[in-house]
C-alpha cells in the first residue's frame, strides 16, 4: 500500500474517532434541554460528557490538520468551497465550547437557560452540517479544472444532502441518548431511554433513506473494483441501528451504545470506500476529481507524517482509554459538579 | 474594501483575539502546576486553595482560547486557499503534529484535572496540570514552527510552483524558531505572572486572604523577575537575527530609510512619512544602532527596496513602516516597564516590611496587568506586518495567497460574524473573570446557589 492510501485510511480513522466520540456528545447537547428538566438535572447531563467532550473535539482538529498536511489541495478546495457552511459550523462549535464552561458560572436562570440553548444549537448545527458535507463530497460538487469549487452556498443544500444531514443529526442524537442511558441514573436514565426509543425509529429510517438515495446519487453500489462493497457496508450500518433497539429492549445499555457506535463507524467506512481513490468528486468532469494522488503532499512529507502519526497515536489512544476508565462511573444529581 | 483586505483584517481580528487568551493559558497552567506541587510537597492546604482559585480563572480563560483556536485551524483553507495549496506540504505538517501531540494532551488532562480531585492521588492530580502545561508549550512550539517558516523558509524546494518539504530537520532547526519560540514562551509566563500579581495586589490592598495572596504574589514576582529579564536578552538576540534574516522588517522597525555605516544613531521616536520615504522629525541617540543591531552596516529601506526589485522583480517591498516602527517601540516600552516593576517587587520582598504594606506599589500592579497584553499584541503586529508584502518571506506575496473563489460578500459576512461573536464572548469572559477573581479563594462559586430543586428552567 502506498502512503497516499495509508493517509486516506488514517483520515478515515480520524473521522470515525470524531463522529463516534463527539457524535455522542453532540447528541447529549441536543437532548440537554429536553432530558434535563431542572437545573441540577441539566448539570448532571452535562457532567456525563464533562471530562471528555473537549478531547473529543480534538479528533476534528486532528482530522483537519491531517487533511492539510497530507492532502493540501483537498483542504484548500473543501474549506474554501464550503465556506459559509463551515463558518456556520464554526460559530456553533465556538458557542458550544464557551457555553459548557460558562453556563454554571452564574446562577441566574436566564443566564443558564441562554447557555443551555447555545449548547443545544451548537451541537445541532455541526451534527446536521456534517451529513450535508459528506453527502456533497460523495455525490460530487462543481469543481473546475483548477480544483476550485465553483458552486455557491445554496448549491450545497440539495435534497440528497439534506437527507444526509438529517441522518447524521438523528443518528448522533440517538447515539447521545444511548450514551446517557449508560452514564446516568434514575430519572435522567429513564428519560434518555424513552428518548432513545423515540429517536431510534427516525434515525434508522433516515439512515436507510440516505443509503437508498445514495444508490441513486453515488456509485456506492456499483463501484469499479469493489462493486457493491460500500453499499453492503452501509446496509450493515443500518442493521446495527436496528440492533440498538433490540439491546435497549433487553436493557443492555453498553451493547446498545456499541451498536450505535458501530453504525457510525460503518457509515464513515462506507463513504470513504465509495470515495477512494477520490477525496472530492467533481460533478462537472470526472477528470477534475481530487484524488489521493493529485491532491497530496510530496512523498517525503507523507513519510515524515507517517512516522509521527504511528509514534504518537498509540500513546494518545492509551491515555484517552485511561481517561474513559477513570471516569467510567455513572454521574448522579447528588454529586458536586463542575459544569 | 476588497476580499483581500477583508481577509487580512479577518486574520488580524481572529489571531490577535485568539492570542489574548493563549499566553495566559500557557503561563497560568505552569503557575497552577507549581502551586499544586507545593501543596503536594508541603501538605499545606493554603496552596491547594490557591491552586483551585487560580485554576478557576485559568478554566474561564482556557475555554475561550480553545474555541477561538478552532478558527485558526480552518481559516487557512477558508480565506487563504491559494496559500494553503502553495505551502500546505510544509505548513500542514506542524499543524497536524500540534493537534496530535499537544491538543489531545491538554484537552484530555484538563478534563482529568477538573473532575479528578477526588479520583486521583494528589501527586497524580498535580501531574495532570503539569501535562496540561507541557501540552500548551508543545502547542506553541509547533504553531511557531509553522509561523517561522513564513518568516524564514527552510527545508523546502519549489517543485511545479509549490513549496515541498525536503527536510523536516531543517524545518525545526529554523534559526527563526529558536529565537521566536523562547520569546513567546517567556512572554506567556510573564503574562501569567502579571495576571497573578495584579489580582493578588487587589486582595492585599483590601487585606483579604492575605496569606494566600502574599504567597501568590511572591511566586508571581519571582517568575516575572526571571522571565522579564530573559525575554529582553532573547529579544535582543531575536532583533539581531531579524536584521540578517529579514532586513527589511528591521529597517522598517527602526525607520532607517538609508543605509547606515559606522556609528549610526538609533531613533527613539520619529514622525514617519512613508510616501516621501523619510522621517519628518526624529529624536535620536548617537552611536547605538550598531550596538543594538549587531552590525556596522545597517541596510536602509531604499537600498533593500532596490535589492528586492532586482531579486524578485518590480514591486513595492516596503512594509507599513509607521505601524512596524511604533509596534516595536510599544512592545519594548511595555517590556521595560515590566522589568522595572518585577525587580522593584523583588527588592521590596527582600526588605523586611510585608508586601501588603506597600500600597503605592500594589496600586501600580493593578493596571500593570494590561502591560503583557499590550506587549504580546504589538509584538505580533510588528512580526506579521513587518513581513509584508510577503505571506511567506521571499516566496509568496500575501495577495497571491488569498482564496480566489471566495467573494467579498462572503468574507465580509464571516468577518462581521466572528467580530460580533468575539465581542459577546469577551463581555461574558471579562464579566466572569472579574466576578470569580473578586469572589476570592474560599467559595467555589461567587454567591450561594439558589435552592436547586426549585429553579426549574423550562
Amino acid at each position: 500500500m502506498d502512503l497516499n492510501t495509508l493517509w486516506f485510511i488514517l483520515i478515515c480513522v480520524l473521522f470515525i474517532g470524531y463522529f463516534f466520540l463527539e457524535g455522542f456528545d453532540y447528541g447529549v447537547g441536543i437532548l440537554l434541554p429536553f432530558i434535563g428538566k431542572t437545573d441540577i438535572e441539566r448539570r448532571a447531563v452535562i457532567q456525563t460528557i464533562g471530562p471528555v467532550w473537549d478531547a473529543n473535539e480534538v479528533w476534528l482538529l486532528t482530522a483537519g490538520g491531517a487533511i492539510f498536511a497530507a492532502f493540501p489541495e483537498w483542504y484548500a478546495t473543501m474549506f474554501s468551497g464550503f465556506y459559509l457552511a463551515l463558518f456556520i459550523m464554526l460559530v456553533g462549535l465556538i458557542a458550544r465550547g464557551v457555553a459548557f464552561e460558562f453556563r454554571s458560572k452564574d446562577e441566574r436562570p436566564r443566564w443558564r437557560s441562554l447557555f443551555d440553548w447555545l449548547i443545544f444549537f451548537g451541537s445541532l448545527v455541526p451534527a446536521l452540517l456534517w451529513g450535508v458535507a459528506i453527502a456533497n463530497i460523495v455525490a460530487g460538487v462543481p469543481i473546475d479544472a483548477h480544483m476550485n469549487y465553483v458552486g455557491g452556498f445554496f448549491n450545497l443544500l440539495n435534497p440528497y444532502a439534506l437527507v444526509g444531514g438529517l441522518a447524521t443529526l438523528l443518528v448522533f442524537t440517538l447515539h447521545g441518548a444511548v450514551y446517557l442511558t449508560m452514564k446516568s441514573e434514575d430519572e435522567i436514565r429513564a428519560r434518555a431511554r424513552r428518548a432513545a426509543y423515540k429517536v431510534g425509529w427516525a434515525a434508522a429510517g433516515m439512515a436507510i433513506l440516505f443509503v437508498a438515495y445514495s444508490a441513486l446519487r453515488t456509485d456506492m453500489f456499483d463501484k469499479p473494483g469493489v462493486g457493491m462493497l460500500p453499499g453492503i457496508v452501509a446496509i450493515l450500518a443500518g442493521l446495527s441501528l436496528v440492533a440498538t433497539r433490540l439491546f435497549l429492549d433487553r436493557r443492555r445499555e453498553g451493547w446498545s451504545f456499541i451498536s450505535t457506535g458501530v453504525a457510525i463507524l460503518l457509515v464513515v467506512a462506507s463513504v470513504f470506500l465509495t470515495l477512494f481513490p477520490r477525496v472530492m468528486v467533481s460533478s462537472l468532469n470526472p477528470k477534475w476529481d481530487l484524488t489521493v494522488y493529485n491532491a497530496s503532499s510530496n512523498p517525503y512529507s507523507l513519510h515524515v507524517m507517517t512516522i509521527v502519526a504511528f509514534t504518537a497515536l498509540p500513546i494518545v489512544l492509551a491515555y484517552l482509554a485511561w481517561t474513559y476508565w477513570i471516569f467510567r462511573k455513572r454521574t448522579s444529581v447528588k454529586q458536586v459538579m463542575h459544569y | 474594501m476588497d476580499a483581500l483586505a477583508l481577509a487580512r483584517l479577518q486574520f488580524a481580528v481572529t489571531t490577535i483575539y485568539h492570542f489574548l487568551f493563549v499566553p495566559l493559558t500557557i503561563g497560568l497552567a505552569l503557575t497552577v502546576a507549581i502551586m499544586e506541587t507545593i501543596y503536594v510537597r508541603t501538605k499545606n492546604p493554603a496552596f491547594k486553595e490557591m491552586a483551585q482559585y487560580w485554576g478557576r480563572l485559568f478554566l474561564i480563560n482556557f475555554a475561550v482560547g480553545v474555541v477561538t483556536g478552532i478558527i485558526q485551524e480552518f481559516q487557512f483553507g477558508m480565506n487563504w486557499s491559494s496559500y494553503s495549496r502553495f505551502v500546505g506540504d510544509v505548513f500542514g505538517a506542524p499543524l497536524a503534529i500540534e493537534a496530535l501531540l499537544a491538543f489531545f494532551l491538554e484537552s484530555t488532562f484538563i478534563g482529568v484535572w477538573i473532575f479528578g480531585w477526588d479520583r486521583l492521588r494528589p501527586a497524580a492530580h498535580a501531574f495532570a496540570m503539569w501535562l496540561v502545561a507541557f501540552g500548551t508549550s508543545v502547542s506553541a512550539f509547533w504553531i511557531l514552527t509553522a509561523n517561522s517558516f513564513m518568516q524564514e523558509p527552510t527545508g523546502y524546494a519549489i517543485v511545479h510552483g509549490r513549496a515541498e518539504m525536503t527536510s523536516f530537520g531543517a524545518l525545526i532547526a529554523n534559526p527563526q524558531l529558536w529565537v521566536e519560540f523562547p520569546h513567546v514562551l517567556l512572554a506567556a509566563f510573564t503574562t501569567a505572572a502579571f495576571f497573578v500579581a495584579g489580582i493578588s495586589a487587589y486582595f492585599l490592598l483590601r487585606r483579604q486572604h492575605v496569606d494566600i495572596f502574599r504567597s501568590s504574589m511572591k511566586i508571581a514576582l519571582t517568575i516575572a523577575a526571571i522571565t522579564s529579564i530573559l525575554i529582553a536578552l532573547n529579544g535582543d538576540a531575536q532583533a539581531k537575527h531579524v536584521v540578517k534574516a529579514q532586513p527589511m522588517k528591521m529597517a522598517a522597525a527602526e525607520a532607517v530609510w538609508t543605509t547606515q555605516s559606522g556609528s549610526a544613531p538609533w531613533t527613539v521616536v520619529a514622525g514617519i512619512d512613508q510616501a516621501a520615504g523619510k522621517n519628518t522629525f526624529a529624536i535620536q541617540i548617537p552611536g547605538v544602532l550598531g550596538f543594538l543591531s549587531g552590525t556596522n552596516h545597517f541596510l536602509g529601506i531604499d537600498q533593500l527596496q532596490r535589492q528586492d526589485v532586482q531579486t524578485y522583480g518590480p514591486g513595492n517591498y516596503v512594509p507599513p513602516v509607521a505601524v512596524t516602527f511604533w509596534s516595536f517601540r510599544i512592545m519594548v516600552l511595555a517590556g521595560g516597564l515590566m522589568i522595572l516593576l518585577a525587580w522593584y517587587g523583588i527588592y521590596l520582598m527582600a526588605r523586611r516590611r510585608p508586601l501588603e504594606g506597600r500600597q503605592r506599589y500594589l496600586r501600580l500592579l493593578l493596571p500593570a496587568l494590561g502591560l503583557p497584553y499590550v506587549a504580546n499584541t504589538f509584538g505580533w503586529i510588528m512580526t506579521e506586518l513587518g513581513r509584508q508584502p510577503w505571506v511567506v518571506y521571499g516566496l509568496q506575496k500575501t495577495l497571491q495567497g488569498v482564496s480566489n473563489t471566495v467573494s467579498t460578500a462572503e468574507v465580509a459576512t464571516t468577518l462581521i460574524g466572528f467580530t460580533v461573536i468575539f465581542g459577546l464572548i469577551a463581555a461574558a469572559d471579562i464579566y466572569l473573570i472579574v466576578r470569580y477573581a473578586k469572589a476570592g479563594p474560599e467559595s467555589h462559586e461567587p454567591s450561594r446557589e439558589l435552592p436547586l430543586e426549585t429553579t426549574a428552567v423550562l
